[in-house]
């Protein structure tokens, strides 16, 4: 089963480079939109992530945190968390990429909680919005990325 | 196309491997994912243990390790000293004492608290430079990961996730409720 072709992409990263979706053809993406850096909590979506990364690796997935916060922001956010994984500026058009994934919070300015895993041709495979405040965890992902290795194998 | 929406529950059941204080009978399982450095877990230590002296054999505590190694620097070695001290039969006093020693948890404190609880301090020493736990405090946190752990501390409460707060009243009034439906069963 595909899903919906997946909006393509191209954003600066906390170090500076351009990543472009299309690049990354060949491979599951796990694009991550959050609300802000800095959420004052421990274990938060992106540090538990990074904990995390050794699994998607062996998916062969590439995981992308996205929001609305500039790169200097991002780099200082990154830096501090140890992520070893980039961050995604959708900073200008601010939240261009989030509306294009229907996931723009227009109320407050930042997006919503929002995963998508892409499969290696580009399509949509699998969507969560989980409440704002509400880290939704990473077993949704690995869920959805046995099923994608299930739906190559048959 | 699916879009996910559950109640995240323990995916791992509580068994031998685990660390358990409570019996085993207990009408409300309590299992917590903590991290010893992190300042979060740390303040619930003392409320998990009134409301471990409130309920007594009512209740069954289990911890489980999910040290969020990449921000806390000493978070995993802290973790595999008290799976150290469970070999040597003292998994509980060391999990006590690492709660109240947050704020100190380098290797050579960790040594110190080794010896204080009067521990084969060299064992402990030899089984952190082999990492001999970390396999199985990966397991932990993978068995974690799997049932929707979402930070530090993430508690279980009969094998359904606890996402409201964790003060004493709320914690209570959910196991409260935990054993009513459990007695209705």
């Amino acid at each position: 089963m595909h899903g919906e072709p997946a909006p393509d992409f191209a954003l600066t990263t906390a170090d500076g480079q351009r990543t472009a979706l299309h690049d990354l053809r060949g491979s599951p993406v796990i694009l991550a939109f959050y609300p802000a850096d800095w959420s004052p909590v421990c274990g938060d979506q992106m540090s538990l992530y990074n904990e995390v990364l050794p699994e998607f690796e062996r998916y062969g997935a590439r995981l992308l945190g996205i929001s609305v916060d500039g790169m200097w922001c991002h780099r200082a956010f990154s830096e501090n968390r140890k992520l070893h994984f980039p961050l995604l500026a959708d900073f200008e058009p601010k939240g261009d990429v989030a509306r294009r994934y229907g996931v723009y919070r227009e109320h407050d300015g930042t997006t919503e909680r929002a995963l998508f895993v892409i499969d290696g041709d580009g399509f949509i495979r699998w969507r969560y919005v989980s409440p704002v405040d509400v880290n939704p965890g990473a077993d949704g992902i690995l869920e959805a990325l046995d099923a994608l290795n299930a739906g190559v194998s048959k | 196309m699916s879009k996910h929406a559950h109640v995240a529950q323990l995916t791992v059941a509580v068994s031998d491997r685990d660390h358990t204080i409570g019996p085993a009978d207990a009408p409300v399982t309590l299992v917590e994912y903590g991290d010893y450095e992190c300042p979060y877990c740390g303040r619930a230590f003392p409320i998990v243990q009134e409301v471990r002296r409130r309920l007594g054999d009512r209740l069954r505590f289990v911890f489980r390790n999910f040290p969020l190694t990449q921000i806390h620097e000493h978070a995993e070695h802290a973790a595999e000293v008290a799976e150290a001290a469970a070999t040597q039969g003292k998994f509980w006093p060391m999990h006590d004492w690492l709660y109240r020693h947050q704020i100190a948890l380098d290797d050579n404190a960790l040594l110190e608290g080794a010896g204080e609880l009067e521990l084969d301090v060299e064992r402990v020493r030899r089984e952190l430079t082999d990492g001999t736990y970390r396999a199985r405090i990966r397991e932990d946190f993978m068995s974690g990961i799997k049932s929707g752990v979402n930070g530090t501390p993430t508690f279980y409460i009969n094998g359904v996730r606890h996402d409201a707060d964790y003060d004493i009243a709320t914690l209570l009034a959910a196991i409260e409720q935990a054993e009513l439906a459990d007695s209705r069963r």
